[in-house]
C-alpha cells in the first residue's frame, strides 16, 4: 500500500494556503439592482502541502474544490487570504508571475477526452510546455524529450506522432500527466484525474501518479469524490463542505475515526464490498440539500443538515482545531 | 498517416515527420483519393489558367462589338454560327470571349475580398472572443455600428471619392464584408475557450496569440470555410451589383457579375446572355465547395484517417477478390 513513504519533513512546506477565500461577482440582483449577488464559493481554507505529500481534497460537486485548486495556480482571483510557494506569497501573482510558477506548478484535468486538442499530435502536445517555456526552440529539439516522457507514463514511444483519437480514455489521461511532468514541476493539482476513466482503469492512473511521486518526490493536490481513490493515494485527506474544510486529518484517522457529522456521514456512503457486513451497517443520512452559495447561512454552514445542530452552531461558525495528533475538525458538537 | 509497428524510441523518433514536402506529397496521395475534391481542384486550376491565359484563348476580343451580329443564338439554333460559339449580345460582342475574360475579374475580386474580409474579420473576432472585457465591447460595438450603416451607401461614398477601379472594389466589398467573419468567430471562441484544452494551454504558458492561433483557429476551420464560400458567392454578386451602377468594372473590361447584370434586360430575347455568365458563375462556386469540403476533412485527423482506413479496406478486399480469383481451379471455369 502507500503512506509508508509518508514522512513529514515538518518545518517548510511546499505549498501553504491560509484563509483562502474565493468570492465571485455573481451579477445584482433586485429590480434597481441595488443588491449584488455574490457566490462564496470557497471560504476561510487553510492547509499546507509538504514536499512529497499528497493531501486529498474530499468534497460533493459545488464544494469548491477545484477553485480551490485553480486559485493556487492563479487561475481564479483569490478575494482573501493568502498562499505561498516554497515560502513566497504567490496570492495575487501577476500574469507573468503565473507564467513563471507553471514552471512549478502543473494541473492534471479531469476530462482526458477533452484536454487534449484534437487538432494536434501528442508530440506537439507533450513538447508544447517546453516550447513555450523556451526550453527548446523547435519539435524536432523536443522529440527526444518526449519520448522520455512518454516513456515514463507508460505510453509507446511512437504514441508521439499520432493524434489524441487515437487513444483510450486512461492512455489520454497519461499523456495529459506527461504534459503536466514535462517542465519537471514540484507541485501537481490533479482535478478528479480519474473520476472520467473507466473503474478498472482507474487503479492504473493512480499507481502511476504514485510512482511518479515517489520517483520525482511530486507534491500532490488530489482533488476527488471517489473515497476509496482518496484513501489509495493521499497521506493526508481534508473534506470540504460548502466551501468550508469540515476537517482535516491524516489519512488513516480520517478513515478508522472520523469526527465532524458530515465526514461520518460521508464514509457511512461508501458501500463495502461484502454484503452481510453491507446490511449490518448503520447508514448515516444528511436529509436535505447543501446550503446555496450566494447566501450561506450564519455560523455553521453543516447547521442545516446536522443531527447534532445546537444553537451554538447556528450562531457562529467553527474553526478547524486539533483534536488528535493530526487531526483537525471544524465542529462545536464532536 | 501509416504507422509501422516501432518498438524503439529511435525508431519511433524516425517515425515523425517533420518536413513540409513530406505532408505535401500525403496531400497529393490523400486528393487522388478523393473524387469530389480532385474534381474541384480540377476545375479551379482550369478556371485559374483560363482566366490567366484569356487574351490567347479567347477567339475575339471581348470589346469588339458588331452591330450586324447584334444577339445572335448559340451555334445550335438555326441562326447561329460558329464565329460566335454562344451567341453575341446586344452589342453584337462575343459572349464566349466576354465569360473568358470576365474570369479574370470575378475570380480575382471573389478570392480577394474573401482572403482580406476573412482575415481581419477571423482575427478581430479571435480577439473578441477570446480576450473578452473592452476589447470585446469596443469590436463588436464597432461591428455594430458597421453593420448598422448602409453598405451600399458606404460603397457608393468611397467609390465616388476614390474613384471606380478593381483595389477600390477589392477595398470596399472588404469593408464592407468583414463584420460577419467577426461576429460568427467570436461566438465560436466564446464557446470554444472554455474547453479544457484550452485552459490546458493557459496552465502550460502559453501567450495568448499562441492560444489564438495554435488552439482556437484549428478548430474553426469547418465553420470558417463553409462561411468563407457562401460569401465568395455573394461576393461575386455583390461586384456585379457596383458594375452595374456603374461604381464596379468600367467597360470595356468585363466581369461575369456585369454580364449577368446587363444581360438581365434581354432575358426573354436572349437567354444566353444571363446563362453563360450565371452558370460559370455556379461551376466557380461548386468548384469551391468540392474543393472546400475536401480541406474540412483533410483538416481534421480523425477524418482524414477514418478516410484513410476506409481506402486501405478497399484495397484490401479487392486484393482478396482478386486473390479468390486466382484460386479457383480452371475445370470450374
Amino acid at each position: 500500500m502507500t503512506g509508508q513513504a509518508h514522512n513529514r519533513p515538518g518545518d517548510s512546506p511546499l505549498v501553504a494556503v491560509k484563509d483562502l477565500s474565493v468570492l465571485f461577482d455573481a451579477g445584482r440582483a433586485g429590480f434597481w439592482g441595488g443588491k449584488r449577488l455574490i457566490v462564496h464559493a470557497v471560504e476561510k481554507v487553510s492547509f499546507d502541502i509538504h514536499p512529497g505529500e499528497t493531501l486529498g481534497l474530499v468534497g460533493e460537486s459545488g464544494s469548491g474544490k477545484s477553485t480551490t485548486g485553480r486559485a493556487i495556480l492563479g487561475r481564479v482571483p483569490v478575494s482573501e487570504g493568502q498562499i505561498f510557494f516554497q515560502g513566497k506569497e504567490i496570492t495575487h501573482a501577476g500574469k507573468n508571475q503565473v507564467r513563471e510558477l507553471s514552471r512549478d506548478m502543473q494541473l492534471v484535468f479531469q476530462d482526458p477526452y477533452a484536454s487534449l486538442n484534437p487538432r494536434m499530435k501528442i508530440i506537439d502536445i507533450v513538447a508544447e510546455p517546453l516550447l513555450v517555456h523556451g526550453v527548446v526552440k523547435n519539435i524536432r529539439e523536443a522529440a527526444k524529450e518526449v519520448a522520455r516522457l512518454l516513456e515514463l507514463v507508460g505510453l509507446p514511444p511512437d504514441a508521439g506522432a499520432r493524434y489524441p483519437h487515437a487513444f483510450s480514455g486512461g492512455q489520454r489521461q497519461r499523456v495529459g500527466i506527461a504534459r503536466a511532468l514535462a517542465l519537471k514541476p514540484r507541485f501537481i493539482v490533479a482535478d478528479e484525474p480519474v473520476s472520467a476513466l473507466d473503474v478498472s482503469i482507474r487503479a492504473q492512473v493512480v499507481n502511476l501518479m504514485q510512482d511518479l511521486q515517489s520517483q520525482f518526490g511530486l507534491s500532490y493536490l488530489f482533488i476527488a469524490h471517489d473515497l476509496a481513490v482518496v484513501r489509495h493515494i493521499s497521506h493526508r485527506i481534508a473534506i470540504m463542505y460548502a466551501g468550508n474544510i469540515v476537517e482535516l486529518a491524516d489519512r488513516d484517522l480520517i478513515y478508522d475515526a472520523p469526527v465532524h457529522p458530515y465526514t461520518r456521514a460521508l464514509l457511512s456512503a461508501v458501500p463495502v464490498p461484502d454484503p452481510p457486513v453491507q446490511r449490518a451497517r448503520q447508514r448515516i443520512t444528511c436529509p436535505g440539500e447543501p446550503p446555496n452559495p450566494l447566501n450561506p447561512p450564519s455560523g455553521c454552514r453543516f447547521q442545516s443538515r446536522c443531527p447534532y445542530v445546537t444553537q451554538t452552531c447556528r450562531d457562529a461558525a467553527p474553526v478547524l482545531t486539533q483534536r488528535r495528533s493530526g487531526q483537525r475538525a471544524a465542529c462545536w458538537n464532536c | 498517416m501509416t504507422q509501422p509497428r516501432t518498438d524503439t524510441l529511435e525508431q519511433a523518433l524516425a517515425q515523425n515527420r517533420f518536413e513540409w514536402w513530406d505532408s505535401l506529397r500525403e496531400l497529393g496521395r490523400e486528393l487522388k483519393r478523393d473524387k469530389p475534391g480532385l474534381i474541384g481542384v480540377i476545375l479551379i486550376t482550369s478556371l485559374v489558367l483560363m482566366a490567366v491565359f484569356a487574351p490567347y484563348i479567347s477567339p475575339h476580343d471581348p470589346s469588339a462589338q458588331d452591330l450586324t451580329a447584334r444577339l445572335a443564338p448559340p451555334v445550335w439554333y438555326d441562326k447561329g454560327t460558329w464565329n460566335h460559339i454562344l451567341g453575341t449580345d446586344h452589342l453584337g460582342r462575343d459572349v464566349l470571349s466576354r465569360s473568358i475574360h470576365g474570369a479574370r475579374v470575378s475570380l480575382w475580386v471573389g478570392t480577394a475580398v474573401v482572403l482580406c474580409a476573412g482575415g481581419f474579420g477571423v482575427v478581430m473576432g479571435l480577439m473578441a472572443g477570446y480576450l473578452g472585457g473592452r476589447t470585446d465591447a469596443f469590436i463588436m460595438r464597432w461591428i455594430d455600428t458597421q453593420v448598422a450603416f448602409p453598405g451600399l451607401l458606404l460603397a457608393l461614398i468611397i467609390l465616388a471619392v476614390i474613384g471606380p477601379s478593381l483595389t477600390t472594389v477589392v477595398v470596399v466589398l472588404s469593408l464592407n464584408g468583414w463584420m460577419v467573419y467577426g461576429r460568427m468567430t467570436r461566438s465560436a471562441v466564446l464557446s470554444i475557450r472554455q474547453s479544457p484544452y484550452v485552459e490546458a494551454a493557459e496552465v502550460v504558458g502559453c501567450r495568448w496569440p499562441r492560444i489564438l492561433f495554435r488552439h482556437i483557429l484549428p478548430n474553426l476551420t469547418s465553420p470558417l470555410l463553409t462561411l468563407a464560400i457562401l460569401e465568395f458567392a455573394r461576393i461575386v454578386l455583390a461586384e456585379a451589383a457596383l458594375s452595374f451602377l456603374g461604381l464596379g468594372i468600367q467597360p470595356p473590361a468585363t466581369s461575369w457579375g456585369l454580364d449577368v447584370a446587363m444581360g438581365k434586360n434581354y432575358m426573354f430575347m436572349a437567354w444566353w446572355l444571363v446563362t453563360i455568365p450565371g452558370c460559370a458563375i455556379a461551376v466557380t462556386v461548386l468548384a469551391i465547395n468540392l474543393v472546400a469540403s475536401w480541406l474540412r476533412l483533410i483538416s481534421d485527423p480523425q477524418e482524414r484517417e477514418k478516410q484513410y482506413a476506409r481506402h486501405m479496406a478497399g484495397v484490401m478486399r479487392k486484393n482478396l477478390l482478386a486473390a479468390l480469383e486466382k484460386e479457383k481451379p480452371p475445370e470450374a471455369l
